[in-house]
């Protein structure tokens, strides 16, 4: 019945709507797309090479400035307001020092800290590029192998409720002091949302799309390369950024099971000695350690998908 | 544009097609006893009530459902896994989101592996065809509903591919946009010489466009008549709404189409 109505109110407004068309089109190619699609294109300029303005270098200063300056200001709060603690020794200053304390410990001990950090550093890069490739290339098996999965996807599962905090100490009697159980735990934190974002990146493919590259007659790999890998790069980079930060962890709790370098070394040695500026000094190195690693790792998704970036309103410093 | 292939035999032959999905619980026929015979050039417009099995038509043309009986072929060879020689139109336009209209376009050339050049600029003759000029590198969320459909329908005539096979493409679009595409892709059937087949739920579209038309039956889907367009080859929109022959088959058909459901 729709059908029928929406004929007959159709066909008198046909008329004129086609041949005004038509005319436009013959006109220019230009022209006459605009005109062509009548009420339902998108608002663009003629003259603009039919392309929605992207956000240029400015804009996207300004919206990362209006992004960041609230939790910048949260963080001031709360410098002060340590400030005010420590300064005036509500707590002792044993244990809270003031941020003044701890700035003289990390420049007084600079290049110490600073040899801990790259040891931290190194075993999580490395930790995470593995566990990004490892996780990657189970969840193309799992994704593409109906066997694999039933054969995989339990025991990924398994492995991630396994506490790997548990397994720090096993790690250690088995591969000693050096940076190997580090890596490993690193590895196994990172390894588990790798897997989980990719395979839902790679299954999330328009079956459409599938069934069109059928017919293209495309193998698997320029399938995979064309189109369910790109399609997959949103998610997956949503997995890396969770990997990235859950990297460190593993890093640092390798180092706090036997470790004679590194942050989680340094930390043991503070806590200890009841050192609470170097404890704070070591504290803050670490997060910024994940915080550097996991704005590279943003930076690396607004390069590789600028197409999905652009799709999302402002800059924003949250997993999409 | 490339001159229509060959026109000897069969493009489609579908004989004794049927299909049955088997579910954990139950058997659905959404084909029953499927022949149609398709002659190059030809364009077939299929319409039914939902449900009816048309999508599943096409895709067993396509080598993309394997029929449970009966016998298919595509340009005189049996089908047998997905075909080559066909171009896909969806009712979604399944572009690739990080790439622009023409980069969309030219996927075909690249999964096919066909020579750069000359699909460059095959490509850029489609674009200016369907009137996407100024558009070439805006990304499918940029582009409107109309606009997207029309990169499809690029992509899919880039190899220039003897069979067209539209799977209700300007099923989502309104009403006024829908006219335009009939307008367009009548066009470039006609300079193209394709052989098309184009499933709808629109009488109109299926008139417009088609030089025979099929009517189907709710599920199971069966063909219930095949209707010869008295049109001339030659279409204009206006002329045709107005046309009474035009009125007769679109009632005729409107009629068919009520009692297909209401046996059901």
């Amino acid at each position: 019945m729709t059908e029928n109505s929406l004929d007959t109110a159709g066909r008198s407004a046909a008329a004129d709507q086609v041949s005004g068309a038509r005319a436009a089109a013959s006109a220019s190619g230009e022209v006459g797309a605009a005109v062509v699609d009548g009420p339902s294109t998108v608002a663009q300029p003629p003259s603009g090479g039919g392309r929605a303005p992207r956000p240029t270098l400015g804009r996207r200063a300004a919206a990362l400035a209006d992004s960041l300056w609230r939790p910048a200001l949260v963080l001031v709060a709360f410098f002060v307001a340590w400030w005010f603690v420590a300064a005036r020794e509500y707590v002792p200053n044993y244990l809270v020092p003031t941020p003044g304390q701890v700035w003289t410990t990390m420049t007084d001990q600079w290049s110490e800290l600073a040899r801990h950090t790259m040891v931290t550093l190194y075993e999580t890069v490395l930790g995470f590029v593995l566990a990004a490739a490892l996780g990657l290339a189970t969840a193309v098996a799992i994704a593409y192998s109906r066997t694999l999965d039933k054969a995989l996807y339990p025991i990924v599962l398994f492995a991630q409720v396994i506490p790997k905090i548990a397994i720090a100490p096993l790690l250690v009697v088995w591969f000693g002091l050096g940076l190997t159980p580090k890596i490993i735990l690193a590895v196994l934190i990172a390894f588990f949302p790798v897997v989980i974002s990719g395979v839902a990146g790679l299954r999330s493919t328009d079956p459409e799309l599938l069934d069109l590259s059928a017919t293209m007659g495309a193998g698997p790999w320029r399938t995979f390369r064309k189109i369910r890998f790109p399609n997959a790069l949103p998610h997956l980079m949503a997995g890396l950024k969770v990997a990235v930060t859950l990297a460190v962890v593993g890093a640092v709790v390798g180092e706090f099971v036997g470790a004679s370098e590194g942050l989680g070394y340094v930390l043991l040695l503070a806590n200890g000695n009841l050192d609470a500026p170097l404890l704070f000094a070591d504290l803050i190195l670490m997060s910024a350690i994940g915080i550097v690693l996991f704005v590279l790792v943003e930076i690396a998704e607004a390069l590789l998908i600028p197409w999905h970036a652009s799709r999302r309103a402002g800059v924003s410093l949250t997993t999409s | 544009m490339s001159a229509a292939p060959a026109a000897t035999g069969t493009a489609i032959g579908m004989s004794g097609v049927t299909v049955r999905f088997t579910t954990r619980r139950s058997q659905t026929t959404a084909l029953d006893d499927v022949s149609l015979d398709i002659e190059p050039g030809e364009f077939v417009t299929i319409v039914g009530p939902s449900g009816c099995g048309k999508s599943t038509l096409l895709k067993i043309v396509a080598g993309l459902v394997k029929p449970t009986s009966g016998e298919v072929s595509l340009l005189e060879r049996p089908v047998r896994g997905p075909q080559k020689e066909i171009g896909f139109v969806f009712q979604k336009a399944a572009l690739l989101e990080w790439r622009g209209a023409r980069a969309n376009i030219l996927l075909q050339a690249e999964m096919r592996g066909m020579d750069r050049a000359q699909a460059a600029r095959r490509a850029d003759e489609l674009i200016e065809m369907t009137g996407l000029t100024g558009f070439e590198k805006a990304l499918p969320h940029e582009l409107s509903g109309g606009m997207q459909q029309r990169v499809a329908l690029c992509r899919a005539l880039l190899h220039a591919p003897p069979v067209l096979l539209m799977d209700e493409p300007f099923g989502a679009l309104d009403a006024l946009t829908r006219e335009q595409m009939n307008a367009e892709l009548h066009r470039i059937w006609r300079e193209t010489g394709t052989t098309v087949v184009l499933v709808t739920h629109s009488i109109a579209e299926a008139v417009f466009l088609g030089t025979r038309v099929v009517v189907m039956s709710a599920r199971p889907g069966r063909i219930i008549r095949t209707f010869a367009v008295e049109l001339p080859a030659h279409r204009d929109y206006a002329q045709v709404m107005s046309d009474p022959r035009f009125d007769r088959l679109a009632t005729e058909l409107r009629g068919l189409l009520g009692s297909a459901a209401a046996n059901h």
